[in-house]
Parts: structure tokens; C-alpha cells; sequence
């Protein structure tokens, strides 16, 4: 569970980047991520084209979001679905724990849900005595380990196959330590296939939700997905609710910019399109299909016209795989359910600033990340509009807990340098005592901080203001 | 089950804050791939397809039938699942009538609940297709009460049958020309290859879940 704790941000950090084993697993998947999504996206100017595409439909969804919702709801109603509506994530999982009592459940296979890990559905269902099964194999295989995934694409990104092979020997009864992969991926399937068959719900995410038809569309390469909404007999699709669009024709576009941005396809193994339960003279198909709508303060983000456009996301997570940051160290330390560049502007609005303000500065605002969002989210505008939250006085913000970070020290300090740099008599004697006591500052508190990895400055007897006074502007 | 007033309680906060002031959006253009001729639609979808460890044959008109015959020989698949009362159900129903073979043709006939337990023991499972698209290569799946969603899926081998003349340059020309919005059964989807995953090292495999092979006949 994701707790409230604060500053743990750059110890887990620190502690990320002197684990070898794992910069070198980031390293080599990261950037082959970038590579392959590279090769798909090969023509700029097509690809410039095709995200401002998605970047529009996106934008222009939000504007009018309530009423796609309810023509989704209509839509999915007439074609059998269940609609339900949860304005957290406790009466969204409670949703789902009433759905399997009344079926009698036990067993949920799961597919690859972002939503359910934002809901912590696994933890819940443990502690109401049911079994939550990931099927996907890189959540497969943290589950096994009782990890958080640390990629929203490949939750297992930190982890080579020797560590893998190890947790399968640990883990499953009977099971051998091997690094062929082979073997590995015969046995979860040997496991995996089992759990299809028996189990008595299947759970899924939602990539596009179309309201024009209620159509639930899933992207996967695997096949668990097609599995968990097709074999057991009642099947729940968990959605947020910025995940519906107007029309089918909108899909297409959305869906090549989130192969292309996610995994470097052009296309996925599967693209699953499903618009209700078994009809009458079907042989398959789940007998049951609910959607759960899931708003968790994404209702309260629209408000703002600026920090609204976090709802554009399509969860490709390829500004982790372009985030310096990121990449070096890895989702764990991030600890959030989304970690990277769409954590720092996602979570602090879900969960507030106060808990999870610390995020939004762990960034370098090198703009990497928003060069590559397919629906051009200009994520580090957002992290400096959250900066300066994080300092507002209560009541001036708009995300909960703003101002956390604001404090009288600095307070003082700033109007300070607001004084020395109005007043000239003031910003004379300021630079006098720089020039001076500068240079014997004890290296105690932040600037011993500073100075473990940096050179600390020295400050010049002359300033510029004097220099340029003294010798004029050359080449002017 | 969900409580009503959460439904209202979310509507209303977001009819009140949908319409906050934000720059306006233009509409997005339509995206359309450009179209392709028959000729080269036909040869990117191998093409494509095979990159991703489909195997592809070009056949004319049923020799398919004899085609399959082969395979499934070679191959040694003891079960062959199949839809009744579909054009390839009969071909095959014919065909196996006219010469026995030593894989044992399945019709699916009940529903999953009893034929379940057996479906997870067949060995390959035949269907048909509403053709392809070319550009990003996949097959176009629209399950029916004859030829089940799962016939594509449990069974380790899928073979598909394709018709060339079906194939279309891109999704949303297929989305278009098939009428999708308004014709898509409950189930629909897009196939392009055996099941795969990258997540162990980032190293492809395929047949994680799904199929391990996937078969097409292309016929002409
Ligand atoms: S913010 Fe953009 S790049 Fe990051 S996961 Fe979302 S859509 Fe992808």
C-alpha cells in the first residue's frame, strides 16, 4: 500500500542507484523500449501529425466528458453490460467483492489493470478471503515475489531472467532453477491455463471505452486478456473514467500511438473489442459482463483547464522509458502506484500534494517526456504548476494539500532577495558581504548537501553589474 | 449494487467542470493511412505477418483443404476443433468423409460450460476470418454461435482462413467498409499473430496464453 510517508523519495533513490544489478536491467530495457518505438515512429512529420490527432480527440473528450459517460452508460446497458459508478477506490473494490459473493466466487484471474493496482484490488481480496490471480506474466511474476509492478507496461522491467528463475524455483512447489526462458514461460502457462479454466470471474482494464457504441476495446500481445473476459463465466472491466471516447473512428489512431509509444509495434497481438455478454444461441462468452466506472478525484482534476490534461494519458508509459530519472532508477523508488513522469503529475492529485508532493520534484524538466507523449501532455509544465502549489497558502491552490512545502525560513529569505535586488543600497551591501564572507561559508546544512557531489562556488570579488561598469560591453 | 448517488454525485461534478474554461480544441482530423492496391495489400500482409512468426500460404481457390491435410500430418496434431454449418466446416466435414485422416475432426457443438474440459485438450483450432488489413497486418475475427470466441484462443494451433480479396489497407477502412460501428457482433477482434510476450529481458516469445502457432491460408 502506497502509505503517506514523507522524503522517503530521495533515500529510495539513492538506495535504487547504487543497486548495479538493477541499473543495468533498466539500462538495457529502457533503452531498448525507446529504440523500438523509435522504429515504428520513423517519419517525424507523420508522427507529429498523428499526435496531434490523439491529442485532440483526447482534449476535446474532456470537454465534454459527462455526456459521453452517459451515452456510454446507455450504450452498454442496451447491450447488456452492468454499469456501475464508484466515486473511490474502496467502493469500487467493494463493487467487485459484492458482483463475486453474489456469484459465489472465489477466484479472480486478472488481466492487466492499472486501475485495479490504483484500487490495491489484490490486497483488498486477500483480506476478504478471495484469491486475485494476475495472469499477465510480468505481473505474474511479481506477484509471485509480493512486488508492485515498477512499469506500467512491463511490470517487471526490473528484474532479469536469472532473478526470475530464481523466483520461480522459490515460489512455485516444484519447480527448478533454470535461466532458459522457455522453460520458465512453459511453466506459468502449465499454471496460468489451469486458473482460466476453473476460476469463477475475470477481471480487465479498459484501454478505450466507445460510447457511440459501448464497445469495451483491450490492447494485449498475450492472450491473458482474451482469456480472463472470455472463459469464466462472469467477466468485470474496470475503468477510469477519462477512458471513454466518442467514436469508433477515434479508436484506430489512439491505438496505434499507444502500440507504437508502449512496445515499438505497430500493432498488438490482439485488439479486443467487446460489447456484451453471450447472446442467445452463443456457445462462449462470459454470461455476465459489469463495468465499473471509476472516478477517484479525476472529476475534481477537470476543473483545472491546465492539470486537466493529465486525464489525456493513455497509460503507454513511454515518458518512463525517456525519463532520465526514470531510467536510472527505476518505478520501486517512486513508490506510487504510477511511477515516472505521469506519477509526478497523476499522483499528487490523486492522493495530494501533502502525500505525494515529494514526487513533483523528482524531475530534471528536461522536456524529454513530453517530446514523446502521444497525446502531447506537457507533462513539465504541469510538474512546475505543482511546484508552485506545493508553496502556496492554503486555500489559494486547487490540489488537495497545496502549500505543504511552504515555510517561514524560506518565506523570509525570498523577501530578502526581493529587497536586495529592489534596493540599490541593499544590493550593495549584499554583494560586499558575498564577496567577502562567501568565500569562509562553513560547509554545514544544505551547502554541505550541495557540495558532496558538486564544487562549491566562489563567489567573485567584482560583480557583473561592476565589470560591465569598469570595461563596457565588447561586440555589442 | 453501485450506489445510485454515486452515479449523480460524479455526473454532477463533472457537468460542472467539463465546461471549465480551457483553450479551445480544434477537431481532430480523420487518420487515414493511404490506400493500397489489391496487389500490394495482399503481399505487405504476408509480409507483415510472417515478421511475426504467423506462417502464411498462398493458396488458390479449396486447395487449402489438401493443404491442410498435409500439415496436420507432418505436424502430427491428434484434434482438429471446427464449426459446424460454416463454408469451411463443410469443405472439411466433405473432405474427411471422402478420405479419412488420422487427426480427429471436432465439431464444437455445445456450449463452453460442457465442451470446456475437452476444448482445453484439443490440439489445433480452424476458423474463418472477415479478412485483414495490410498496413499494420492482422486478421479480422467476428465470432459467431457457429465458430465461438474461444475457438481462436485455447486450442495451441490456430489456423485461419483468409480470403484475399477481404484484405483492406488499414483499420479504419475496415472499421468503414464492414460497417463496423453498427454490425460487430458482441465479440470482435483483431489477430495479428501467435500469442507473445516481452517480458522476461524484454526477449519475445510467443504462446504464452494463447496459441503457440498461428496459421493462415490466403486464398486467391
Ligand atoms: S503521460 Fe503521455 S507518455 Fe506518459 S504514460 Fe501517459 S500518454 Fe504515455
Amino acid at each position: 500500500m502506497d502509505k503517506p510517508k514523507k522524503a522517503t523519495f530521495a533515500r529510495a533513490a539513492a538506495r535504487a542507484l547504487a543497486d548495479t544489478q538493477l541499473r543495468d536491467n533498466l539500462r538495457f530495457a529502457t533503452q531498448s523500449l525507446r529504440q523500438k518505438r523509435l522504429a515504428v515512429f520513423d517519419d517525424p512529420e507523420a508522427t507529429e501529425a498523428l499526435r496531434e490527432i490523439g491529442s485532440r480527440i483526447k482534449a476535446r473528450g474532456l470537454t465534454r466528458l459527462p455526456r459521453l459517460l452517459e451515452q456510454l452508460e446507455a450504450r452498454c446497458q442496451k447491450n447488456g453490460i452492468m454499469v456501475h459508478w464508484a466515486e473511490t477506490t474502496e467502493e469500487a473494490n467493494r463493487i467487485v467483492l459484492s458482483i463475486m459473493e453474489a456469484h459465489g466466487a472465489r477466484k479472480v484471474v486478472k488481466g492487466k489493470s492499472m486501475v485495479s493496482e490504483e484500487m490495491h484490488f489484490n490486497a483488498f481480496m486477500k483480506d476478504h478471503g478471495k484469491e486475485a490471480l494476475e495472469t499477465d506474466l510480468g505481473e505474474f511474476i511479481i506477484q509471485l515475489n509480493n512486488e508492485p509492478p515498477s512499469h506500467i507496461i512491463v511490470p517487471a522491467i526490473h528484474k532479469n531472467r536469472k532473478q526470475i528463475g530464481k523466483i520461480f524455483a522459490d515460489k512455485i512447489p516444484g519447480t527448478d532453477y533454470t535461466e532458459d526462458t522457455d522453460i520458465l514461460l512453459a511453466t506459468a502457462r502449465r499454471i496460468l491455463r489451469e486458473h482460466y479454466r476453473t476460476a469463477d470471474i475475470g477481471l480487465s482494464g479498459v484501454n478505450f471505452a466507445v460510447a457511440e457504441t459501448g464497445t469495451l476495446c483491450l490492447v494485449e500481445n498475450e492472450g491473458n486478456g482474451r482469456m480472463c473476459t472470455t472463459v469464466p463465466p462472469v467477466h468485470v472491466a474496470l475503468m477510469g473514467l477519462e477512458k471513454v471516447v466518442e467514436t469508433l473512428d477515434e479508436v484506430p489512431p489512439l491505438y496505434r500511438l499507444l502500440c507504437g509509444s508502449a512496445t515499438g509495434q505497430r500493432i498488438t497481438t490482439y485488439f479486443n473489442m467487446i460489447k456484451g455478454p453471450r447472446q442467445k444461441g452463443e456457445k462462449d462468452g462470459p454470461k455476465e459482463v459489469h463495468l465499473v466506472i471509476l472516478d477517484n478525484g479525476r472529476s475534481r482534476m477537470l476543473a483545472d483547464p491546465q492539470l486537466r490534461q493529465v486525464l489525456q494519458c493513455i497509460r503507454c508509459g513511454t515518458c518512463l522509458n525517456h525519463c532520465p530519472v526514470y531510467t536510472r532508477i527505476g518505478g520501486h523508488a517512486y513508490n506510487s502506484t504510477y511511477p515516472g513522469p505521469i506519477g509526478e503529475i497523476l499522483m499528487p492529485q490523486l492522493e495530494g500534494l501533502d502525500t505525494k508532493g515529494e514526487l513533483v520534484f523528482a524531475s530534471s524538466l528536461c522536456n524529454a517526456c513530453s517530446e514523446v507523449c502521444p497525446v502531447k501532455i506537457p507533462i513539465p509544465e504541469l510538474i512546475r504548476r505543482m511546484r508552485n502549489e506545493s508553496y502556496l497558502k492554503r486555500g489559494k491552490g486547487v490540489i488537495p494539500g497545496h502549500g505543504f512545502k511552504r515555510n517561514a525560513v524560506e518565506r523570509v529569505v525570498w523577501k530578502g532577495w526581493r529587497y536586495s535586488q529592489t534596493i540599490p543600497m541593499l544590493n550593495w551591501a549584499m554583494l560586499k558581504t558575498l564577496a567577502i564572507a562567501g568565500r569562509i561559508l562553513p560547509n554545514v546544512g544544505p551547502l554541505k548537501a550541495w557540495t558532496r557531489v558538486r564544487t562549491k562556488p566562489v563567489f567573485a570579488k567584482e560583480s557583473l553589474k561592476q565589470l560591465t561598469r569598469q570595461e563596457g560591453i565588447r561586440h555589442e | 449494487m453501485s450506489r445510485p448517488s454515486a452515479r449523480t454525485q460524479i455526473l454532477s461534478r463533472l457537468y460542472k467542470n467539463a465546461g471549465a474554461i480551457a483553450p479551445y480544441t480544434p477537431e481532430a482530423a480523420h487518420w487515414s493511412p493511404p490506400a493500397l492496391s489489391p496487389a500490394k495489400r495482399i503481399n505487405r500482409f504476408v509480409e507483415l505477418m510472417e515478421a511475426v512468426r504467423s506462417e502464411v500460404y498462398r493458396v488458390k481457390g479449396n486447395a487449402w483443404v489438401d493443404a491442410l491435410r498435409k500439415l496436420l500430418q507432418t505436424r502430427e496434431l491428434a484434434t482438429l476443433a471446427y464449426g459446424k454449418k460454416t463454408w469451411c466446416g463443410d469443405l472439411l466435414e466433405k473432405s474427411w468423409a471422402a478420405k479419412p485422416h488420422p487427426t480427429n475432426l471436432i465439431p464444437w457443438t455445445q456450449d463452453i460450460e460442457e465442451f470446456r474440459d475437452e476444448l482445453f485438450g484439443i490440439s489445433a483450432g480452424i476458423t474463418t476470418t472477415m479478412g485483414g488489413i495490410a498496413e499494420a497486418a492482422a486478421m479480422i475475427l467476428w465470432p459467431t454461435p457457429e465458430e465461438p470466441r474461444l475457438l481462436s484462443l485455447v486450442p495451441p494451433v490456430h489456423i485461419a482462413l483468409v480470403k484475399a480479396s477481404e484484405i483492406y489497407t488499414s483499420f479504419p477502412e475496415a472499421l468503414k467498409k464492414l460497417d463496423w460501428a453498427k454490425k460487430a457482433p458482441t465479440n470482435s477482434l483483431l489477430i495479428s499473430g501467435p500469442s507473445k510476450t516481452a517480458d522476461i529481458e524484454l526477449i519475445l516469445q510467443f504462446g504464452v496464453h494463447g496459441p503457440t502457432d498461428l496459421i493462415v491460408f490466403l486464398i486467391e
